[in-house]
């Protein structure tokens, strides 16, 4: 038998047997343990090594909110760090190891640290590490110098470098009623609102629902309190309405009624059922949440009081009645309240000795006395523990005669000799969500807590977490929110009756003994009452600024047991109430969240891909694709041992001497259709549409309404109130968008629907002398010739059988025409071009030599209209029409941007024949150690294989007056630097006769 | 945060695209008062408390709205189509 295992009692499973290890060694518990219980039955008494001193810590708390016994959990290879042995549930094959301990944790290397105590007080880094640099000791150069032994010596858990393998899962869920606890008040809560009818979701971190009933040894409706709960969450189990969520945290609360809880749906079992995720995130909506979380019990701060073997009474209680555990065989109490009283008499119960009660209060209730005594305990009243024993558990206790108004010691002090100390210094409420919604709570005098501060969201508090203690009240109250929050009123049935211990709730005003040695207030973080008042005196007057220099309250706990401590010994120093001093505000996550949950199914790559209908083909003829945004896009179709600059050259030259194809069907349309088509088009490009003829195409240029340019590209009319527009690839949604916003926001009164076609159409264009004859030799039913079809002209034809529309227009600079079939057929469409092509020596051609024959043209694209151009920095103020108002019209003509000195578009030629870069930047003069005075940058660049040349186009100050002067590239980044000539944008056929044809 | 788009009903803000302050009126388009665009492209109000917004349920019917939030609470009072009808009151 386990050593610390009670013979009988407990809620566990004594016929199933579990084996797990802990820092190597075997171990083993029963069904129903944590692993906390399940190593304090078998003896173990050291779970940790304190964050800063590395001093031996054991198990403070049951729950939650233990900020010791922090264990780190392998799974194969991965590790997760830092999670309280009290919220690990055994399961057979568990491997946990210990933290923050090197070699072992019974003799860790860093205890030494408690040597230097009075050196790693508050404020250690900062003064030591910041601020001036004196002698060789100090400074930042200093704590890079000692960062690394630092950081290895403090500290908690290590996270893990393998991937987790595991899957999490992301869930939305909609109530009307969500109940937080499942305690007496939860339960009751759940169970009153679920007889409503509505929709209840009950949640509660552990893995059984019952909350304090599970281990309070009181009487509800005749039965025990465990077995009552586990009838009412039989009765809520049968209900079709209700949800329940166990394993489950509650940890965020946020506008609209909003909550986010974290499932862990199979840390608890050796191997997770086929489909089941690890975690499970949890989006709830509420109607209205009822806030059942109950309380937390607080330490007592006094010297000693953090060595293995001092625990919270009512975690003691609860190791005994839920797992069967005693803490100790001769246990000592030290109180300042009733409910320690309580746990005394279980403990008894349980086969402890008691061996003392040590009260702070000198007048001790007749109910109180009469419980000491059924304990078999001495009790101590006015009196307070002044020191502990012992190393890594505990041997004994020192008292002294205590004065609880002034906080004085005095007689002579007495030795206790005892293997367990149970400390009890009042009930703080889990006010955490409630703060967490938005409200600021509320210091009460007589509970000596803070309760929680009016709803500012949905919600309704019940038991222990508004401060009612007895489990009474916790009935009352839950069954009150329940009806409330389901929007129903009360039944007048009886409520369930309680037989429990009596009990003041409110505790004597002392949190702290001052006595010689270190008296802990934040455990997980090593703050010690000395280090607040160190703050104190430093100057840290604010909360807020306390917290963050003695970083109280800033470990994983998040201060669930020091907050209210720290805070009334900081008041103490500030000689202020504390409600004066006030609290700080929590704020999510309540308890820490695998970040894996929070991402759910997404994670690795999340950009959706774009193919084009002609996608496979492209793949399929030895196409090295691009990504353009979402889209993917052939960038050179290379031959064998082909660069990508022979490529490109290759594609454009053949297409320029012959015939060369291109996929478009990347650009962005939108079929605008609509009484008021022409005149929304009039208002949103800078040049005229409602005089195009139907059957032709123009080239369009939008503003934004800040007057700088938007985006460019042709709008065909394809009948009186039928428009195709297409945009550039990477601006379809913002146009869409922005003419969404027209219609909708500003000229309602426009009869125009906008639709985006993008992924209806694809698109091909074909380009060069002989792209006239391919297409007359593939198109039927139309006519392709000069008259039929003129420069800008649309005809409906089809070509291997499928309808297509034939636009002539030209982005290279060549005759040339844009082929649009529906996108089903592309590819059909594609290859019949293709086909048609061959005895014409066409070339399929990608983004570089489609990119090279635009430069060649000086067309431009995103690279020019960058969101700082205008129209006149583009030279295309032709299009800027005078005649009506546009989007823009009103705010382009502003000094700014109007000064001569802005920068424009010309064009570039590398005068040392070597490849230029975009991003370089143009200067009058060269100076490569010291680059100054950029005159402008390179947008694009390329091979020009028509003129021979490295050509660029570039945006430069004065950018027209500079034609034919020399300048130079100034490109240190890449060490680029070389003499240009500034032309005009147009290298290439600047009067446009080859397109014109 | 929930908006509830007269066409789809409540829907998660994640599926709505802000458009800005829903106040700022758009000078006639002929209008050279170079002030009136000025303020009309640029003046944002930022109160802290209910605020006029246009919204665009882009994630679903593309409709703007024209939404009333509270700016501190981020309760939405009132929901409606920018070119008008079908207002939702939410504050009860």
């Amino acid at each position: 038998m386990s050593p610390r295992r009670a013979e009988t009692g407990g809620r566990i499973d004594r016929l199933r047997t579990i084996r797990f290890t802990f820092d190597g060694a075997a171990y083993t518990g029963h069904a129903g343990d944590t692993l906390a219980s399940a190593l304090l039955a078998n003896g173990v008494t050291l779970f940790g090594r304190s964050f800063k001193y590395h001093r031996p810590r054991g198990l403070l708390a049951a729950g939650v909110e233990e900020p010791n016994a922090l264990v780190t959990v392998l799974r194969g290879e991965v590790r997760e760090p830092n999670i309280p042995a009290t919220m690990v549930e055994i399961y057979d094959g568990l491997v946990a190891v210990s933290q923050n301990r090197t070699p072992s944790l019974a003799w860790d290397i860093g205890a030494l640290n408690q040597l230097g105590g009075k050196l790693l007080s508050a404020g250690f880094y900062y003064k030591t590490f910041m601020g001036p640099v004196i002698g060789p000791l100090k400074g930042t150069r200093f704590w890079m110098f000692c960062e690394h032994f630092i950081r290895r010596a403090a500290g908690l858990g290590k996270a893990g470098t393998a991937p987790d393998p595991a899957r999490y899962e992301r869930m939305n869920a909609f109530c009307d009623v969500l109940v937080v606890g499942s305690g007496p008040a939860g339960l009751m809560a759940a169970k009153a609102a679920a007889d409503q009818g509505v929709r209840v979701i009950l949640a509660d971190l552990e893995a059984h629902f019952g909350g304090s009933a599970n281990w309070s040894d009181e009487i509800i409706d005749g039965m025990p309190a465990a077995d009552w709960a586990q009838r009412a969450v039989g009765q809520l189990e049968g209900n079709d309405n209700v949800r329940l969520l166990p394993r489950t945290t509650v940890w965020g609360y946020y506008d609209g009624n909003t909550l986010a809880a974290l499932e862990r749906v199979t840390d608890h079992k050796e191997t997770p059922a086929k489909g089941e995720p690890r975690q499970r995130y949890w989006a709830i909506r509420a109607g209205t949440v009822v806030l059942a979380t109950g309380s937390f019990e607080r330490p007592l701060v006094f010297p000693g009081n953090d060595r293995p073997g001092v625990m919270l009474a009512h975690a003691a209680e609860r190791y005994a009645v839920e797992y069967g555990v005693l803490p100790g065989q001769r246990i000592a109490l030290f109180t300042n309240n009733d409910s320690a009283y309580r746990s005394a008499v279980a403990l008894k119960k349980a086969g402890a000795t008691i061996v003392a009660i040590v009260d702070v209060r000198a007048d001790i209730s007749n109910d109180m006395r009469r419980l000491a005594g059924e304990a078999e305990a001495e009790l101590l009243d006015g009196h307070a523990v002044i020191a502990t024993e012992g190393g890594k558990a505990l041997t004994g206790l020192k008292v002294q005669r205590f004065d609880a108004l002034s906080g004085a010691l005095s007689g002579d002090e007495r030795s206790i000799h005892a293997d367990s100390l149970l400390m009890s210094g009042g009930w703080s409420p889990t006010i955490h969500l409630a703060s967490q919604a938005g409200a600021k709570a509320e210091w009460d005098p007589a509970r000596q807590a803070f309760l929680p501060p009016k709803p500012t969201q949905r919600w309704i508090g019940a038991g222990a977490f508004t401060g009612s203690f007895s489990t009474a009240e916790a009935i009352a109250e839950g069954r009150a929110a329940g009806v409330s929050a389901a929007g129903g009123t009360a039944a007048p049935a009886a409520l369930p009756t309680v037989e429990a211990a009596p009990g003041d709730p409110d505790p004597a005003p002392v949190f702290e003994i001052k006595a010689k040695g270190k008296s802990f207030v934040d455990f997980q973080h090593d703050v010690t009452a000395e280090d607040v008042r160190l703050a104190h005196r430093e100057g840290f007057v604010s909360v807020e600024h306390l917290k963050r220099y003695t970083t109280l309250g800033m470990a994983t706990d998040q201060g669930k047991n020091s907050n209210v401590p720290g805070l009334a010994i900081m008041a103490e120093a500030l000689g202020k109430p504390i409600p004066e001093v006030g609290t700080t505000r929590f704020r999510p996550p309540y308890t820490a969240v695998s970040i894996g949950s929070l991402a759910a199914e997404r994670f690795g790559d999340l950009k959706p891909e774009r193919l084009t209908p002609m996608h496979d083909w492209h793949i399929a003829n030895g196409a090295t694709m691009y990504s353009a945004g979402l889209w993917y896009r052939p960038m050179i179709y290379g031959l064998p041992g082909e660069t990508i600059e022979q490529a490109y050259v290759r594609e454009a030259k053949a297409t320029r001497e012959s015939a060369g194809i291109v996929d478009v069907s990347t650009l962005g349309k939108i079929a605008v259709q609509g009484p008021d088509a022409a005149e929304f088009l009039d208002r949103v490009y800078t040049n005229m549409f409602s005089t195009l003829a139907v059957g032709k195409a123009r080239y369009g240029l939008m503003l934004r309404e800040d007057g700088l340019a938007f985006d460019d590209g042709t709008t065909w009319r394809l009948g009186e109130q039928e428009f195709l527009m297409t945009t550039t690839t990477a601006n379809a949604g913002k146009v869409m968008q922005h003419l969404e916003y027209f219609l909708d926001v500003i000229w309602p009164e426009l009869k125009v629907t906008v639709t985006s076609v993008t992924d209806e159409w694809a698109g091909a264009a074909i380009g060069g002398p002989n792209a006239r004859a391919i297409l007359a030799s593939c198109v039927t039913g139309t006519a392709v010739d000069n008259a039929t079809l003129p420069f800008m002209g649309i005809v409906h034809g089809r070509i291997a059988g499928v309808p297509v529309m034939i636009c002539r227009l030209s982005f290279s600079g060549e005759m040339a025409f844009e082929v649009y079939s529906g996108a089903g057929y592309g590819t059909h469409v594609w290859q019949a071009l293709i086909e048609a092509g061959k005895p014409f020596g066409l070339v399929t051609y990608g983004l570089e030599a489609l990119g090279t024959m635009r430069i060649e043209k000086g067309h431009v694209t995103g690279a020019e209209i960058d969101g700082r151009t205008t129209a006149r920095d583009l030279h295309l103020d032709w299009m800027l029409s005078k005649k009506k108002p546009f989007i823009g019209s009103a705010m382009m003509d502003r000094e700014g941007l109007i000064a001569p000195d802005r920068l424009e578009l010309v064009g570039l030629i590398a005068l040392d024949n070597r490849p230029l870069n975009g991003g370089g930047h143009v200067v009058e003069e060269l100076d490569e150690d010291n680059p100054h005075d950029s005159l402008g940058h390179i947008t694009a660049c390329c091979y020009s294989p028509a003129l021979g040349k490295y050509i660029a186009l570039a945006l430069v100050k004065d950018g027209k007056a500079r034609h034919g002067t020399r300048a130079f590239v100034s490109d240190p980044l890449r060490n680029r630097f070389g003499q240009v000539e500034i032309v005009s944008n147009h290298f290439y056929d600047p009067d446009g006769s080859r397109m014109h044809g | 945060m929930l908006i509830t788009c007269p066409y789809c009903g409540p829907r998660d803000v994640i599926e709505f695209t802000y458009q800005g302050d829903g106040n700022r009126q758009r000078p006639q388009p002929a209008s050279q008062n170079l002030d009136a665009w000025n303020a009309y492209v640029y003046d944002r109000l930022n109160p802290a408390g209910d605020h006029n917004e246009i919204w665009q349920h882009s994630g679903g019917c593309r409709a703007h709205l024209r939404v009333v939030r509270n700016t501190i609470t981020h309760e939405i009072l009132s929901t409606e189509f920018a070119r008008g009808g079908h207002k939702t009151e939410s504050r009860s």
